[in-house]
């Protein structure tokens, strides 16, 4: 079929089932822009390209769908970057499609030309630059096919501006043909078997879960791990929904502010089974004792990942939904687990003092909203069912914490880039993307701001988004390093809070309130989550609660700081 | 210690620099990386020596391997295989030393590529260590600069590196 390269694109995106796109026009992209205005193809207007490809990233890890962001050459692509290195550090699948100045022009310094081929290197899974009509639909058909399959992750598109307006003959290839793509599905089925035989020998292993299993979808088969062998569990940041925090197997967050037991047990257990983990510093601290008495064993599907922080001495390649469905097999099938589980009886006992012993826990302090009994609220009156959106920081781990979350996809928040703005626009995307569902935005007043723009965007498509705004005044994370090693020496954290949060809500068009008493915090969630459209609740929290237990950056895991009660 | 690598990549615009890119970005320690054509149009070999203890190394090759662009890496330094660099030198040779150049240049078996009245480039193909000896031996007669290719490797026997 005869058609412009723009038309092309639009046609593109319909063959993959793309249901919205995320993004904001610009000089490069008007052919494109017009080609969805002529298709009326869905599209979210954010204020800024920053909000568009938080929001996109929101969607994916809120659908487990590939998110869609168009942006114009130049600025509009230089101010994707952060998104995309965020989406990128926590696998997350995007289709990035950027507007490029005209062949002619490109690598003269023209009006409006940045190089972002070259300055999303680094930080794509893979990365293309259409200077021929013809070659768009195979380009669009691998982008999607390279973000969303083996290790997810971010692709972009840069399209030269003559590229939309040329006529090209459209067809979209069933298959893709990459020489040098071949994502891993199926591994070694005796590596399976081995790690059986060491399962069944094990007193004291560790079941260790990340954000791998939220991305595969396997869920399920963590679940039926835990219950099958009777293993304990710990997760990273990025795995938690996985398997509920109320299960009594589930014994918390591990690493920097995990919990005392998490920690305890990755010290001093014999078997650590990680799946679908990074070994990220945050999780390992001092990474030359981390886990120091255990053998290593490393579920994922890259192998790039197996040895890159923490020595592995059992690794299983492969698609989750393959390796733990094999293992499964092989446990029902060779394995006395009735026995396995009664082999677990003086470590869980173990693991159950640690966890009495030094539980999750905060001081109230009378007459001052506490953010831990915030987000413990927000938890109860959603019952754990809602899609908790964070910020990055305090705000982020206090939401970690104190929320119970019960399901996959249900936590978003940027693990390892760490990105502050990401709340809110990532809470409009997911709410895109679950219209019935409950979002709620838990950020602070630092990085409320970063993207305040799109309280613009939220209002305009009554997006029911609520926002609770932990407000402490202040840097609140980096104000914590201050206090605990830089000798109270507040180095511009302070952000003096000149800005009525509420007022600035209401003037793009959603409505807000403000809690400045304990006794109003439970009144004011309840209303805030009943009303029909979006809110944003300016929370006025202590500007020097910390997050607590913490170990410091360096230490071992069991060397942690306790706070709380 | 020292491996070096095989690495077939597709033809295409961009690809250099995402081999380029990732290795600075993981701070992996390259000694020389030489770039052609090969007998396929659409593939490039990429030749890469890099200094590496083992886990390092297979970081190397699985960070490596999975670019998109890239089809096969094969690690050629166990192997038997023949590896080569090519050098130019050009050394300062008046008529009172020239003679004696040539000899040096004799005994390493490299070749006069260009000579004039102050100057002569000496070719060199070798192993690293034979192209730093002839460099350390025409140091006495003032080097004005050297342009070396980094090393390319090839298996011996039949079987291509695609095939490895």
């Amino acid at each position: 079929m005869r058609m412009t390269g723009a038309q092309a694109v639009v046609e593109s995106l319909k063959k993959e089932g793309v249901e919205i796109i995320f993004g904001y026009p610009g000089g490069a992209v008007l052919t494109l822009y017009d080609a969805l205005y002529e298709s009326e193809y869905p599209h979210i207007l954010t204020r800024h390209e920053q909000g568009a490809i938080h929001a996109a990233d929101g969607y994916a890890r809120a659908t487990g769908k590939p998110g869609v962001v168009m942006a114009t050459s130049g600025p509009g692509a230089t101010n994707l970057v952060t998104g995309i290195a965020t989406a990128y550090m926590d696998s997350i699948p995007l289709v990035v499609i950027t507007g490029q100045v005209a062949v002619s022009l490109i690598g003269r310094d023209s009006f409006q030309e940045a190089d972002i081929r070259g300055i999303t290197t680094p930080i794509t899974k893979h990365n293309y630059l259409v200077k021929k009509g013809d070659e768009l639909p195979k380009v669009l058909k691998e982008a999607f096919h390279i973000a969303m399959t083996g290790r997810p992750g971010p692709v972009v598109v840069d399209i030269a501006k003559d590229v939309f307006a040329a006529e090209i003959d459209f067809y979209y290839p069933e298959k893709v043909e990459l020489r040098g793509y071949h994502p891993l599905y199926e591994g070694d089925e005796g590596v399976l078997e081995r790690l059986a035989v060491e399962m069944e020998k094990t007193r004291k292993p560790v079941l260790f879960v990340g954000g791998g299993v939220n991305l595969s979808d396997t869920a399920p088969e963590v679940r039926a791990l835990v219950e099958l062998t009777g293993f304990p569990l710990i997760t990273s940041l990025m795995g938690l929904g996985a398997v509920p925090d109320d299960h009594p197997l589930h014994f918390g967050l591990v690493g920097m502010h995990g919990t005392y037991a998490a920690n305890m047990a990755t010290t001093e257990c014999e078997l650590l089974i990680g799946i679908g983990v990074r070994f990220d510093d945050r999780v390992t601290g001092l990474l030359e004792q981390f886990a120091p008495k255990a053998k290593v064993v490393h579920f994922d599907i890259d192998a790039a990942e197996i040895n890159k922080n923490v020595r592995t001495d059992i690794r299983v390649l492969g698609h989750l939904k393959w390796s733990l469905s094999k293992l499964l097999d092989i446990l029902r099938d060779k394995c006395d687990c009735e026995a396995l589980q009664e082999q677990m009886r003086p470590w869980l006992s173990q693991l159950n003092d640690w966890r009495s012993e030094n539980p999750l826990s905060y001081e109230a302090r009378a007459g001052q909203v506490m953010p831990q009994a915030v987000i413990e609220i927000v938890d109860e009156l959603t019952q754990g069912d809602a899609v908790i959106v964070t910020d990055v920081g305090q705000n982020q781990m206090w939401a970690a914490q104190f929320y119970h979350f019960k399901n996959p996809r249900s936590w978003l928040t940027s693990g390892g880039l760490g990105t502050m703005g990401y709340g809110l626009p990532a809470g409009l995307g997911a709410q895109v993307g679950c219209p019935h569902k409950k979002v709620v935005v838990i950020t602070g007043d630092g990085g409320l701001m970063m993207n305040c723009q799109e309280l613009d965007t939220v209002a305009k498509f009554s997006l029911p988004v609520k926002i609770m705004v932990l407000n402490n005044q202040v840097l609140g994370m980096v104000a914590q390093w201050q206090r605990m090693f830089y000798g109270g020496r507040y180095a511009h954290t302070n952000l003096e809070g000149r800005t009525d949060l509420v007022k600035l809500a209401e003037a793009m068009g959603v409505p807000g309130m403000r809690v400045t008493q304990p006794d109003e915090v439970r009144r004011t969630l309840q209303e805030a989550l009943a009303m029909p459209g979006p809110v944003l609740v300016d929370f006025r929290i202590p500007s020097d609660e910390d997050v607590m237990p913490m170990v410091p950056g360096g230490a071992r895991l069991d060397q942690m700081v306790m706070g709380g009660k | 210690m020292k491996h070096t690598l095989a690495v077939l990549v597709e033809n295409r615009p961009g690809v250099l620099t995402h081999i380029s890119g990732l290795i600075s970005r993981r701070a992996f320690n390259i000694e020389s990386i030489a770039a052609g054509y090969t007998e396929e149009a659409d593939t490039t070999r990429i030749t890469v020596v890099v200094e590496a203890d083992e886990i390092e190394l297979e970081q190397v090759v699985n960070q490596l391997s999975k670019l998109v662009d890239v089809i096969k890496i094969t690690d050629l330094t166990a192997m038997d295989a023949i590896h080569r660099e090519l050098a130019l030198i050009k050394v300062k040779a008046s008529v009172e030393t020239r003679s004696d150049i040539v000899d040096i240049v004799d005994i390493f078996r490299a070749k006069i590529v260009d000579v004039n009245r102050e100057t002569m480039v000496i070719e060199l193909t070798g192993e690293e260590t034979k192209i730093d000896a002839l460099c350390e031996v025409l140091h006495e007669y003032g080097i004005i600069e050297i342009v070396r290719t980094g090393k390319i490797a090839l298996s011996r026997g039949p079987i291509p590196a695609k095939e490895l």
